[in-house]
């Protein structure tokens, strides 16, 4: 991005002060400010309330089944890779109430919705990340089965996206072409530059209301330095350990008996953790609860996940009894129907399912195994 | 105006700490309606008040343990429409099923001054090892919110919604950060069965297996984790011996790292 910008208009950047007042700024316009903090060993997307909930200096290394944040040699504050749950938390939250109803004379009346909730700013928002909004805002988005809160939630949420600078070692974006760049999707998009004596954020204006919010900030001008330390970073956050060929992957679903998916089930715990942290699982349950009367009852919507028994559950028992049979309808869809579906992968590489396996089971690996591509 | 017929609700105790009961006082804001929807016909650790059977909802708290519990809970069993075991006793022996793995007889001998007065099987088993039971709610004590769900199922007639797969979910729900992946912590939630509201993970704590196995624990798996992550054969026998060590699966992965 910054060779597309090398032309006559200056590059704006903003300070960590001016990060601040667009954080304050967000908040005075009525949105939710949700961004990275450090919590419970980890950094996690939260509500903020200005640039000194960031991790500034913090860091995290990520590996199959195993993530610890490190403390780094500088005062970065969007230096720790992703999360353990991505932007799907707030956009499609765990539990939904899609309505409540009471008895009423013989018949029932549905309670009023509550008020909207406010709309959220998101701020750190990673390439593979918007992709994986994308991919579910085309799940929820289908003529005959959109779901209206999650597109709203979407379309009002101010998305501030932040580049990588460096990948984590599970990290395969570049091989599912979500990232590492930043190119659509953004209000704003910010790439961190930090040296001893500089810490600015090259900034941009994806949409209007990212400009118009961008206009009311005070912003300094990139140093060509800035310009191309942005350069360097982004071509570092490209050389990725972890690969997966999305083509050969689309094979997995002819390969319904190999004996991998054996070997697989031995050490799959059925769990779930995969696609709980996955952005684009979107799979869900129905729960209906009454009081203790009958008289009034709730419908509510909560994640679901392939990994468990009732997810196929019909009239007469589960269809898929076996880790194996489970692992492989997770797999298959991610990487081979969800393409018949929708016309793209249901993978953005982003890694979370191999870092928060508890047993570190790693999804390129598989794919590659039983498609016989030839490696681990 | 005629009181309406309301269920009655017997709750009996078996061997155990009466923690499960107590979660039932425990649901203060909904006792009130509770007892407007049954009738509460035996639960001594409530009221003296006490009525005959037979009754339509029976919850059993505790293991069986003595000759005495046998026969009582044929009875119980014979006396309720729907029998519902509750907490980690009634459904896998409790932590007093440790007796099962070691000699009854050289406990009592240590402990008690007079052995004669003893009258101890050498086992703690679940209720479902001695009658057939309509519903078992897992957990070390059972949680408050399932407690009413499954009565208010019973109630209304209905499946209760109670989830038997594994803790991670409930972890991944709340938002919790995994214990095992970002501090190497040692956690039973892999295996073992949601419903406690996530208590230990929320607290820098692996989970201790309260509610028992989950619908398809594979325990070898994780075990082989643990040990990656630098626990001793001990260390894993002693995690999966603990309030539901007669678990079929908690029973059978411990005794492989006796
Ligand atoms: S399958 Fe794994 S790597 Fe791909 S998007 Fe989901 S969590 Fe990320
Ligand atoms: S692949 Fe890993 S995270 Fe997913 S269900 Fe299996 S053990 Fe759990
Ligand atoms: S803390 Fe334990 S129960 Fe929770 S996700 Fe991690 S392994 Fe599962």
């Amino acid at each position: 991005m910054a060779k597309a910008k090398s032309n006559s208009i200056a590059t704006p950047v903003l300070d960590t002060s001016g990060l601040d007042g667009l954080i304050k700024l967000l908040r005075d316009k009525g949105y939710q400010v949700i961004g990275p903090h450090r919590a419970d060993d980890a950094v996690v997307y939260d509500v903020i309330d200005s640039i000194d909930a960031l991790p500034a200096g913090w860091g995290a290394e990520q590996s199959p089944g195993r993530y610890r944040l490190r403390r780094r040699d500088d005062d970065a504050l969007f230096g720790y890779g992703l999360a353990p749950q991505g932007w799907k938390r707030q956009l499609y939250p765990p539990r939904q109430k899609i309505f409540g109803a009471s008895r009423q004379n013989g018949g029932f009346a549905v309670d009023a919705p509550p008020p909207p909730s406010p709309p959220m700013a998101f701020i750190g928002v990673r390439a593979c990340e918007l992709a994986a909004m994308g991919r579910q805002a085309k799940v929820f988005g289908d003529r005959d089965f959109a779901d209206p809160g999650y597109q709203r939630r979407l379309a009002e949420a101010f998305v501030v996206a932040v580049q990588c600078n460096e990948a984590d070692s599970t990290c395969f974006c570049l091989a599912m072409g979500s990232g590492p760049e930043v190119t659509t999707g953004y209000d704003i998009k910010l790439v961190e530059v930090v040296t001893k004596d500089r810490h600015v954020f090259i900034t941009e204006a994806g949409s209007p209301r990212g400009a118009k919010m961008l206009k009311a900030l005070k912003t300094g001008k990139a140093s060509p330095a800035d310009l191309s330390a942005a350069e360097r970073s982004l071509r570092h956050a490209g050389q990725q350990q972890r690969r997966l060929d999305a083509a050969a992957a689309r094979a997995l679903a002819a390969n319904p008996e190999h004996p991998r998916w054996d070997q697989l089930a031995e050490r799959c715990l059925s769990c779930g953790n995969c696609t709980m942290v996955c952005p684009t699982c979107f799979c869900t349950t129905i729960d209906d609860v009454t009081d203790l009367k009958g008289d009034h009852a709730e419908r509510w919507r909560k994640w679901d996940s392939c990994f468990t028994l009732d997810f196929s559950y019909i009239h007469g028992g589960a269809v898929r009894t076996e880790t194996r049979s489970r692992y492989r309808q997770w797999i298959t869809h991610k990487l081979s129907t969800w393409v018949d579906q929708f016309d793209e992968t249901g993978c953005v590489g982003c890694g979370r399912c191999i870092t928060w396996c508890p047993v570190g089971i790693d999804i390129t690996e598989e794919a590659a195994a039983i498609t016989d591509q030839g490696r681990t | 105006m005629s009181e309406r017929k309301r269920p009655k609700l017997a709750v009996w105790k078996f061997s155990s700490c009466d923690g499960c009961q107590l979660t039932m006082l425990d649901c203060e804001d909904e006792l009130l309606a509770l007892t407007e929807e049954v009738r509460i016909s035996y639960f001594l650790e409530a009221t003296r008040k006490v009525e005959k059977g037979p009754y339509d909802v029976s919850l059993v708290e505790g293991s069986i343990t003595t000759p005495h519990d046998v026969k009582a809970i044929r009875e119980v069993r014979k006396q309720s429409k729907l029998l519902i075991s509750i907490g980690a006793c009634a459904t896998a022996g409790g932590i007093q099923a440790l007796r099962n793995f070691k000699s009854v007889k050289e406990f009592i001998r240590c402990v008690y001054a007079h052995p004669e007065y003893i009258d101890t099987l050498t086992t703690s088993t679940a209720i479902s090892d001695h009658v057939p039971v309509d519903f078992e709610l897992r957990g070390c004590p059972v949680n408050k919110h399932q407690m009413l769900e499954v009565l208010n199922a019973a109630l209304n007639g209905r499946k209760p919604t109670i989830p038997r797969y594994s803790q991670c979910i409930e972890c991944k729900e709340t938002g919790t950060v995994c214990r095992m992946v970002a501090s190497g912590t040692a956690c039973l939630g892999p295996v073992t069965q949601a419903g406690c509201g996530t208590l230990c993970p929320g607290m820098d704590r692996g989970c201790y297996g309260c509610f028992g196995p989950m619908e398809n624990p594979n325990t070898a798996a994780l075990a082989a984790q643990l040990t990656a992550l630098g626990q001793s054969r001990r260390d894993i026998h002693h995690l999966f011996r603990t309030y539901n060590a007669n678990a079929d699966a908690f029973r059978k992965e411990s005794d492989s790292h006796g």
